[in-house]
């Protein structure tokens, strides 16, 4: 055993020597005027809207746990619940047919989403709640045999049925999408391997492409889903009763405009809140065995912060 | 008649948009053989693995394994109909096949990956499975990593898991589509030798690979594989050593001032 020559190749391993100069990193004074300044701006600007007495919190407090604005909350969150379902069993099938090898289908699924994508929202809401106008009745049958259902069109399609149909035909374009993009982003690779160890499609498809899949769709749905809840808000204008109907009823009364529209933007910003919170566990889950490990969440740093203190 | 050959290619043609990739293979592998397929990047090698398991339908020609065609039954007079897509799941279930990226599900764990096959398509109970899974784990050098998920094994761990995978649904071949090119250098010995071994215990392989000096080794016989043709078979000795053909001379020259082995 030869003793290695310490001026060539260093000492044994350990602690920096006490000769070797200390790093420092490097100063950033203009951060802290940057952040000071800004801070200072959007300080004024909170107190100022604190303070403005046409706010009138007063009425704002009174208001925001009231019935009317309670029930329209729920129908909202109903609705958009209802359309994101509705809206994502469609878009699977939406996907399933453009990636389907049948050329029709295919052309189908495209047009599809071309048209609903294309026509806003509101302008559709408007359309099925004029149906009567394009077709008076409507009737379910069997063709060339017995009617089973027949009814008038504005007796069918309440203003609700029309609020549910226009958001729900425009979300399964949008999800169709999402999930397209979500299977396409899964590397080929992977099915051909299921492929060659004799497994279905369909179980290639649920067991290894989907779960794959998600990792992309979960952050694209999360932000369709708080689209959807602030997207039903137009359905005020076919006078169905959520929540910026409920409280537009009330300041038609009272003419708390302000206060009012103020006890709405609450509730969407309290509602969009908890979503993203679900959205950012629902993203931790699928992340299983991704190459980047999922970030601590915040109840974990909390924890550990708490811990080393 | 045990002298029918495992794996029988017939003829087989491949276009891709109206290049043509195979030109005319055919080849005959013995029960228990080893083929190397060795050949310059887009001569049609990997195509042609992909035709033994029908991941890829030929345009014209057929497959054999085990005296059985593959994707395809005979119709009357001159044709072959293509099969059901059950009938051809249940064929390549006999056909192990493993790839160059290793393509693991990383969403699943080792045993997971391992166990997914067996079960769904052998109906195996999911504790025969995982028993079996072990033992595989094991074979390969990997006892006790069975929760590992993909990512947190090595090129060479992974690779390894993707061939107890294959033979989890104990084949009657197997196919290895360049086991090693995604490999760091160090990682690459690890894996040829679980192909080594397999090979002694008697299976049935077509490998397709740039480790000339592997093939030399393991290769009953090498086929040089030439712009869709199978150019040059024999013993590895004459093909790798003593090549009949100005071109497959050439591809050995290349591959040897490049990577001296």
């Amino acid at each position: 055993m030869s003793a290695p020559h310490p001026a060539e190749i260093g000492t044994e391993p350990g602690p920096p020597r006490p000769d070797t100069p200390a790093l420092a990193g490097r100063r950033h004074p203009w951060r802290w005027v940057a952040g000071a300044a800004a801070l200072a701006i959007v300080a004024a600007g909170a107190s100022s809207l604190a303070r403005n007495p046409a706010m009138e919190w007063d009425v704002v407090a009174a208001y925001f746990l009231a019935t009317p604005v309670l029930k329209g909350l729920w129908l909202t969150v109903w609705l958009t619940l209802v359309v994101t379902t509705l809206g994502f069993v469609a878009g699977i099938a939406v996907a399933a047919m453009r990636l389907s090898a049948n050329p029709v289908l295919r052309a189908i699924s495209w047009a599809y989403v071309w048209f609903f994508r294309s026509v806003p929202v509101l302008v559709q809401l408007l359309f099925w709640f004029n149906i009567g106008y394009l077709y008076p009745t409507l009737s379910l049958g069997i063709p060339g045999g017995p009617t089973l259902i027949s009814g008038s069109s504005n007796d069918l399609i309440s203003a609700t049925t029309a609020a549910l149909l226009g958001l729900t035909l425009h979300e399964a374009a949008h999800a169709g999408e999402i999930i397209r993009g979500g299977i396409l982003a899964v590397d080929p690779g992977q099915i051909e391997a299921g492929t060659a160890l004799g497994l279905r499609r369909s179980r290639i498809f649920r067991r290894v492409v989907l779960p794959q899949a998600m990792r992309s769709i979960v952050p694209a749905t999360g932000n369709l889903l708080i689209g959807t809840l602030k997207g039903t808000s137009m359905v005020s204008v076919i006078a169905v009763n959520d929540l910026l109907y409920s409280v537009q009823f009330i300041y038609n009364r009272t003419y708390a405009i302000v206060p009012l529209l103020a006890v709405a933007t609450a509730w969407y910003l309290i509602v969009t809140s908890l979503l993203s919170a679900a959205q950012y566990y629902v993203e931790r889950h699928f992340a299983r065995g991704a190459r980047r490990p999922p970030p601590p969440s915040p109840w974990h740093r909390i924890r550990a912060a708490w811990r080393s203190r | 008649m045990s002298e029918q050959p495992m794996i029988r290619l017939v003829d087989l043609h491949k276009s891709y948009a109206g290049t043509p990739v195979l030109r005319g293979v055919d080849l005959e592998v013995a029960r228990g053989e080893v083929i190397c397929l060795i050949g310059a990047s887009g001569s049609g090698k990997s195509t042609l693995l992909r035709c033994v398991n029908h991941l890829e339908a030929p345009d014209a020609g057929f497959v054999e394994i085990d005296g059985e065609l593959i994707g395809y039954r005979p119709a009357g007079g001159h044709r072959l109909r293509a099969l059901p897509e059950g009938r051809i799941r249940r064929q390549r279930a006999d056909v192990g096949m493993v790839f160059q990226s290793f393509n693991l599900f990383p969403n699943l764990t080792a045993l997971e990956n391992i166990v997914e096959a067996p079960i769904s398509v052998r109906g195996l109970s999911r504790a025969e499975a995982a028993e079996r899974a072990g033992e595989l784990l094991a074979q390969v050098g990997l006892a006790g990593r069975e929760h590992s998920y993909p990512r947190q094994l090595s090129g060479g761990q992974q690779q390894r898991v993707a061939i107890a995978r294959a033979l989890a649904m104990r084949p009657k071949v197997m196919l290895f589509d360049e086991p090693t090119s995604a490999l760091d250098p160090e990682l690459v010995a690890e894996v040829l030798q679980t192909i080594q071994t397999l090979a002694g215990r008697g299976m049935t392989m077509l490998i397709v690979t740039h480790e000339l000096a592997f093939a030399r080794d393991i290769a009953d016989r090498v086929a040089f594989v030439d712009e869709g043709r199978i150019l040059e078979l024999g013993p590895p000795e004459s093909v790798l050593t003593a090549p009949r053909h100005a071109r497959t001379h050439a591809f050995l020259g290349r591959l040897t001032t490049k990577e001296p082995r």
